[in-house]
């Protein structure tokens, strides 16, 4: 059990971190970008809020598979497969949680908007100086919204962990298909203590992320 | 010289089309009322707008057919019309902001500080500071910028009835000992003409008439 908790957590930890940092870059340049056709990247990138989590699934399985092109370029490492395993679940899960990084990192480097970052420039901070000096300290709220809610997106995930880890105790069981393969073993007591347990959490993890919002409305005028 | 000739392409709404050379070095006067293309000129001169047309100053070309050079390399202090200062930062974390990134100029911090009044409020945040705070550190932290253009967005609006005859005097006192050129842009004649008998008055983007005695 406790195997189980370590990997779900490690698991959210693992995603929130990597998705802060590849998200960020996408979001900047979602916001600032006047061109149209950058709403094509923001629908791909949406794209996980509405597809099936096993469509997700199957495609990352697809490709993390041993018979992948994808693969084939890691064969020199000798790695030849990384479905069912756990950097495979981490991989589906950056895809799976990546609009709720995308999200709330492009709203608040929107609600920036235009006038710190043309005084900044002004000033002599080019485009690099200008993302790290207004960009980054101005949306560090958004930064924690993101980061709440990929975590806990993360936790709740089923579908693609199921479809790519395959449920291996110790590497790629999560609390999640714990819950299932509880029920479908007809212990309810067991199911019914995680199932709680992630109520409790989820309902925390929402009341974190309510408050850090409220605190963005009343701090900046 | 500081040539500006900046013509947009014909089309719907607001046209701007001006072509003028003012002395480096002075007060020059951007009068209109709104609309005129008053702060068009001054986003196009910081290098904040690539608008159709040449710009040169003192002989080199910031923006033509085929250059534009980008806002943070022009070396322009600009001080916008109403909130102004970075709200991340206090009052010194502005000041810092400017000074850091443009180190050698002929602006000392101290000095600046000193003759905009601004020493007691380093520590506050932009926004706790009234209308008149906010624009003598806005103009201080341009300066700390070691700008070789100053522009100014109607500085003394929200700025209230008592405050605006005491920072348009500060103002005229600074202007007089700094050796660098400012462009001031208002809609207000009595205003402008307390600073510089350099006026170019603009209406709906078109020039109205130059004046340039003294």
């Amino acid at each position: 059990m406790n195997l189980v908790i370590a990997t779900t957590v490690e698991l959210a930890a693992v995603t929130t971190v990597l998705l802060l940092v590849l998200a960020t870059p996408l979001a900047w340049w979602l916001a600032r970008s006047r061109r149209w056709w950058s709403e094509i990247i923001g629908a791909i990138s949406a794209l996980p809020l509405v597809l099936p989590p096993t469509v997700i699934g199957f495609y990352v399985l697809v490709a993390l598979g041993p018979a992948s092109p994808l693969m084939a370029l890691l064969h020199p490492f000798g790695i030849h497969t990384l479905a069912f395993s756990f950097s495979g679940l981490v991989i589906g899960s950056l895809f799976y949680s990546l609009p709720f990084a995308v999200q709330p990192l492009r709203t608040a480097f929107e609600a920036i908007g235009d006038r710190p970052l043309d005084l900044a420039a002004t000033m002599g901070a080019g485009p690099m100086d200008r993302f790290f000096s207004i960009g980054l300290p101005m949306a560090r709220r958004g930064f924690l919204s993101a980061a709440i809610l990929v975590f806990a997106h993360t936790v709740g995930e089923f579908g693609v962990v199921l479809m790519i880890g395959g449920s291996i105790p110790g590497k790629t069981e999560v609390l999640s298909i714990r819950i299932y393969q509880l029920v479908e073993a007809l212990q309810y007591g067991e199911a019914h203590r995680i199932a709680a347990g992630l109520v409790v959490f989820a309902f925390l993890t929402l009341l974190a992320l309510l408050l850090v919002e409220r605190r963005i409305r009343g701090v900046q005028p | 010289m500081i040539e500006v000739a900046l013509a947009d392409r014909a089309g719907e709404g607001f046209r701007l089309n001006v072509d003028f050379s003012v002395p480096a070095e002075g007060i020059t006067a951007l009068l209109g009322p709104s609309a005129s293309g008053k702060t068009s000129i001054l986003r196009a001169l910081a290098g904040l707008d690539r608008r159709p047309g040449v710009i040169r100053f003192d002989g080199e070309t910031w923006q033509d057919r085929h250059s534009f050079w980008p806002a943070h390399r022009r070396q322009v202090g600009y001080v916008m019309q109403g909130h102004t200062l970075l709200p991340h930062l206090s009052v010194a974390g502005n000041l810092d902001y400017a000074a850091r990134r443009n180190p050698a100029g002929p602006f000392d911090r101290d000095d600046i500080i000193a003759r905009t009044g601004i020493s007691g409020l380093l520590e506050r945040k932009p926004h706790r500071l009234s209308g008149g705070e906010g624009q003598r550190a806005a103009i201080a932290r341009a300066l700390l910028g070691q700008p070789r253009l100053l522009l100014l967005d109607e500085p003394l609006s929200g700025v209230d009835s008592e405050g605006r005859a005491e920072l348009l005097a500060a103002l005229a006192g600074l202007f007089n000992t700094i050796v660098i050129p400012v462009i001031y842009v208002s809609h207000d004649l009595g205003e402008v003409a307390a600073l510089t008998r350099r006026i170019i008055s603009l209406r709906a983007g078109q020039i109205e008439r130059i004046t340039l005695a003294g």
